[in-house]
């Protein structure tokens, strides 16, 4: 199928295309110079054109995703989805399910999305949900930062079997990235406590949260994956926490090359000042002076949306203590030599003192940050908001006025304990596709995604939204009703959403990566894995091992290792 | 001869994965690490089971061809105003998928196993949550073991061999760990416990929350409870707030006695309470092999793990409503599906009555007692023997189960017979 888009206003930065009004061209699922007059046309006129949206950190499919749906049928009742010819049913609010969440995402213009937590050992559950996610391209982030084997080989300085060990469970779970969440912190929690700081030791591991997120840096790179470790650190949460956010950053500072080596996730949940829930502040602007100062850190948003939502993490202990301050219901769920995960419902309120710091956080990372290359619009979804919320987030971002209204119905106390009552900047929609497209898939790896430039994948985004006509700082409901509903999107070149209604389902692809290492030392880790693994688990080590048909569309990247 | 490792047992939600299972001549001759059920169900269920799809002709079922069998039951389907889907939990993750479509294409109302046993358990964690973790975290960490109401020494049998009182890393077997038995009656497993805790029928809620009591230093104006002595009582919470990691683990006497959900509410409350004392986590031990991947497959894609109604377009839950039970017995459904499940053999009277005026199908590898009053059977391949599928553990770790041997000829594997069933169906509906 060919289609030319035709007329609409260009907005493509890493083709440096800021707002240009000319023809879009696709063919063949891929973005072409020019195609036959046979090509059906997408009148786009008066409307804005944007690669599909990538999303970076979006939990949408797994345990704990499913943990979460299974104890919250509450969340479901009020947010129904009737089966329409093409489209299944399901239910959405806080936790869609699958069909619903493809459906929703594709409907605002974003074609991939990569959930950013997923415990190896269950990962194929995360794959039996990703597969049944119509039409965005997907992937998932393997945890490491507990792991018994990655602890092992680190405390031991073995940083090659480390690195290979990890190159066998990314290929073994079907991967694509290294996270890292509250390293050390999960395996202490296997028996309770909770990590106070990088440089409490992890007990029975002889290593510290520090040298394990130094440690799957170091191997990120030895690996050359496409994407840097992504991390939630240590203290997540907490008044103060921006202290050991920084620290987390500063620790790898010197595998410094120019490019991020380390993505901290979530930013607004580890940026507070305070020593208590009382005197919590923004450390919003402290965050930004140093991602301002330091190109090897990218990070992302995580932006409070007011609401009410159901947070989950691999963190359990933070999920605990949200469980002692809320009472509401709690689920926990520890993985055998690998990590941990909770989930709690919790309502954003505006009148509420910490929730309006928090708001403040994300908005004034993202403000005061220079360099748009390096900060990423997410909720984490669905634990700062629901993913559907993201105009409304961009709304904020482009609009003072916006702000200023959320501003004068918060606490006035949180107006004084954050800055960004006196910030004037407004992004522009250039900037606003770096946010939400072009900079996540450059900070993933993924050449064909984020622009339209000959030869990328043909994702489309096209909004009823004509930068001539309106002013986003003033129309920023115009601003969030366009982002909410495409006009039309194309995934791999063909119309999947057509006047804002999904019009077609197709199969997307699941990435993972499968690193190269040195044959031999892949055999010694190996030979090595499978005399401990009966010991360390409670399955085969065969029968960990996901194999590649079974993850339905498969797009593997190979990277070569040192 | 040839010998297959690490097979994934599809019998009792413990699903050992490391079996071996020797085949000669697409016939399996023996088998190693399997427990006694185990051993018996591979070695005896290919001979004992239905070979022929079958189709009621006057009277009488009688043998038919695949196709028409399909033919036959997709009418059924295509021409019910509310037809019930039942079964699902001895079936693969694939199957089920097939199944919640089918469901929603029909209108119909679907539901798992979990509806006659777990589901109280599940209202439970709807309630309040679930504090849990992988039978490995067990293994490596628990030095207190509670089993409450169940019986792993005669249904879930490598239970605590393989899990509770194996080897881990922190632990060195059974001498590490201690392990207490709460029941109404001795049991093969309260034998081999430390300790018995003798239960009167139906205390269990009061128990457990005489527990809660005891664990926040609360004092006790009667001398028992439930059949309990105080004192007993006091040492158990003790014994439970001083364990570095214990685990609790419940069976259907805590869920299908007297008080139901409100029990494993308690017992979830228990837990969580002692989670400021120490490390606790509870699980349920479920009886199916694929009951966790039921209730998970339903919930990723509808929302809710059971008693799902599609009659209104879109996902409604309610059990009590929506329950397969409950709606057999106002006699809602005008024809069932019934896969890897016999109703007729386990459900109350006047759910079985009214099941038995309507047209059935099922789909299953047996002759079941269900099947002897269908209109269509069709008979499948024994999955984890004759084909594969992903089953999910108890504890939420799924696995993906494999083929050994060959299916007979008119035995195809349930998903793929739920697969050309839909495709009828849809051609029926003209969608
Ligand atoms: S304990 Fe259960 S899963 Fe394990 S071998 Fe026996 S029947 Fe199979």
């Amino acid at each position: 199928m060919e289609y030319i888009i035709r007329g609409g206003i260009v907005y493509d930065p890493l083709n440096g295309i800021n707002g240009e009004k000319m023809d879009i061209a696709v063919k063949g699922g891929k973005i072409v110079e020019s195609v036959s007059s046979g090509a059906k046309v997408i009148d786009a006129s008066g409307m804005i054109v944007l690669p599909g949206g990538v999303d970076l950190h979006s939990h949408i499919a797994g345990s704990k995703v499913n943990a979460g749906r299974i104890m919250r049928p509450e969340d479901h009742y009020r947010d129904v989805v009737v089966k329409a010819g093409l489209t299944r049913s399901g239910v959405g609010y806080s936790i869609p399910s699958v069909f619903t969440t493809g459906y929703r995402y594709a409907e605002m213009g974003y074609t991939t999305v990569f959930e950013p937590a997923t415990t190896p050992l269950k990962t194929r559950h995360t794959h039996d949900e990703l597969a049944d996610i119509p039409i965005i391209d997907k992937g998932c982030f393997p945890l490491f930062g507990n792991n018994w084997f990655v602890m092992e080989y680190l405390s031991r300085g073995e940083i090659d079997e480390a690195a290979a060990y990890v190159a066998w469970t990314l290929e073994a779970t079907k991967g694509y990235a290294i996270k890292v969440v509250n390293p050390g912190g999960g395996e202490r929690w296997g028996w309770g406590g909770s990590i106070k700081s990088i440089d409490d030791p992890v007990p029975h591991f002889n290593i510290t949260p520090r040298e394990i997120v130094r440690g799957l840096c170091q191997i990120n790179k030895m690996l050359n994956l496409p994407h840097p470790i992504h991390v939630h650190p240590n203290g997540l949460g907490k008044p103060g926490s921006y202290e050991t956010t920084i620290e987390t950053m500063d620790c790898v500072r010197d595998f410094s090359d120019g490019r991020p080596a380390i993505h901290l996730t979530h930013i607004q949940f580890e940026g507070y000042t305070g020593t208590n829930w009382l005197n919590i502040g923004s450390g919003g602007d402290e965050i930004a002076k140093y991602v301002n100062g330091n190109p090897h850190v990218s990070v992302d948003l995580g932006q409070i949306v007011f609401s009410d939502t159901t947070t989950m993490t691999a963190d359990a202990p933070f999920e605990y203590q949200l469980y002692l301050i809320t009472g509401n219901k709690w689920t926990n769920a520890d993985v055998e030599a690998e990590e941990t995960a909770g989930v709690v419902p919790y309502v954003y309120r505006r009148s509420n003192y910490v929730n309006a710091v928090q708001w403040a956080v994300g908005l004034e990372v993202a403000l005061l940050a220079k360099d748009p290359w390096r900060v990423f619009l997410t909720t984490d979804h669905p634990n700062a908001g629901v993913f559907t919320e993201y105009p409304r987030v961009i709304s904020w971002l482009m609009s003072k006025k916006a702000r200023e209204k959320v501003l004068s119905k918060v606490p006035r106390n949180a107006r004084r304990r954050t800055m960004i009552a006196g910030i004037d900047r407004e992004y522009t929609l250039s900037e606003i596709a770096i946010l939400t497209r072009a900079g996540t898939a450059k900070i993933l790896g993924l050449k064909n995604k984020g622009h339209l430039g000959e030869g990328a994948d043909g994702d489309i985004a096209v909004y009823s939204l004509n930068p001539e006509r309106i002013d986003p700082s003033t129309d920023y409901r115009i601003v969030r009703r366009a982002f909410r509903h495409a006009k039309y999107v194309l995934k791999d070149g063909e119309l999947v959403v057509n006047d804002e209604k999904v019009v077609r389902v197709v199969e997307g692809r699941t990435y993972w990566v499968k690193p190269k290492v040195p044959k031999d030392l892949y055999e010694s880790v190996i030979s090595d894995l499978r005399s401990k693994f009966d010991n360390y688990y409670t399955v085969k080590m065969s029968n960990y091992f996901i194999s590649e048909d079974y993850i339905g569309r498969s797009a593997p990247i190979y990277t070569g290792g040192d | 001869m040839e010998t297959h490792k690490d097979v994934v047992c599809t019998y009792c939600g413990c699903v050992c994965d490391d079996l071996e299972i020797q085949t000669e001549n697409q016939q399996i001759i023996a088998s190693k690490y399997a427990c006694a059920i185990a051993n018996e169900k591979f070695l005896v269920c290919r001979k004992e089971r239905n070979l022929s799809p079958l189709l009621r002709v006057g009277g009488d079922l009688v043998e038919a061809e695949l196709d028409d069998t399909i033919e036959r039951a997709a009418h059924i389907l295509a021409a019910a105003k509310y037809p019930l889907l039942y079964g699902w939990s001895n079936t693969s993750c694939e199957t089920i998928k097939v199944g919640l479509e089918l469901a929603e294409l029909v209108g119909g109302l679907i539901d798992n196993t979990s509806s006659v046993c777990h589901g109280p358990g599940i209202e439970a964690v709807q309630e309040v949550g679930e504090v849990s973790a992988t039978l490995g975290q067990v293994k490596h960490r628990a030095d207190l073991i509670i089993y409450w109401g169940c019986n792993p020494g005669s249904g879930h049998i490598r239970h605590m061999s393989r899990y509770t009182l194996a080897q881990g890393r922190f632990r060195s077997g059974r001498k590490d760990r201690k392990v207490v038995v709460v029941d109404v009656r001795s049991t093969p497993t309260s034998k081999v416990g430390d300790e018995f805790v003798k239960i009167e029928p139906g205390g269990d809620y009061e128990l457990l929350t005489a527990l809660r009591m005891a664990i926040r230093d609360e004092e006790f104006e009667v001398d028992k409870v439930a059949g309990v002595p105080v004192s007993k009582i006091e040492e158990l919470a003790d014994l439970m707030a001083n364990a570095q990691f214990g685990a609790l683990f419940f069976g259907l006497g805590l869920t299908m006695s007297k008080g139901k959900s409100e029990n494993v509410t308690a017992a979830i409350s228990l837990v969580d309470d002692l989670n400021s004392r120490t490390k606790f986590i509870l699980m349920p031990m479920r009886g199916h092999h694929n009951v966790t991947g039921a209730n998970k497959v339903f919930t990723w894609q509808t929302g809710y793990p059971f008693a799902v109604d599609f009659s209104h377009g879109y996902p409604r839950y309610n059990p009590g409503e929506t329950s397969v039970v409950d709606s057999l017995a106002r006699g809602e459904p005008d024809a069932a599906l019934i896969v890897a499940s016999d109703p007729v053999a386990n459900f109350p009277k006047p759910a079985v009555a009214n099941l038995s005026k309507i047209p059935i199908i099922v789909i299953d590898p047996s002759l079941t007692a269900t099947a002897l009053l269908a209109d269509v059977v069709i008979p499948t391949a024994f999955l984890g023997v004759e084909c594969a599928g992903t089953i999910y553990r108890m504890d939420g770790v799924p696995l993906y189960t494999k083929k050994i041997v060959e299916p007979p000829p008119n035995c195809l594997p349930d998903t793929l017979i739920l697969q050309k069933l839909l495709k009828r169906v849809k051609e029926l509906k003209g969608v």
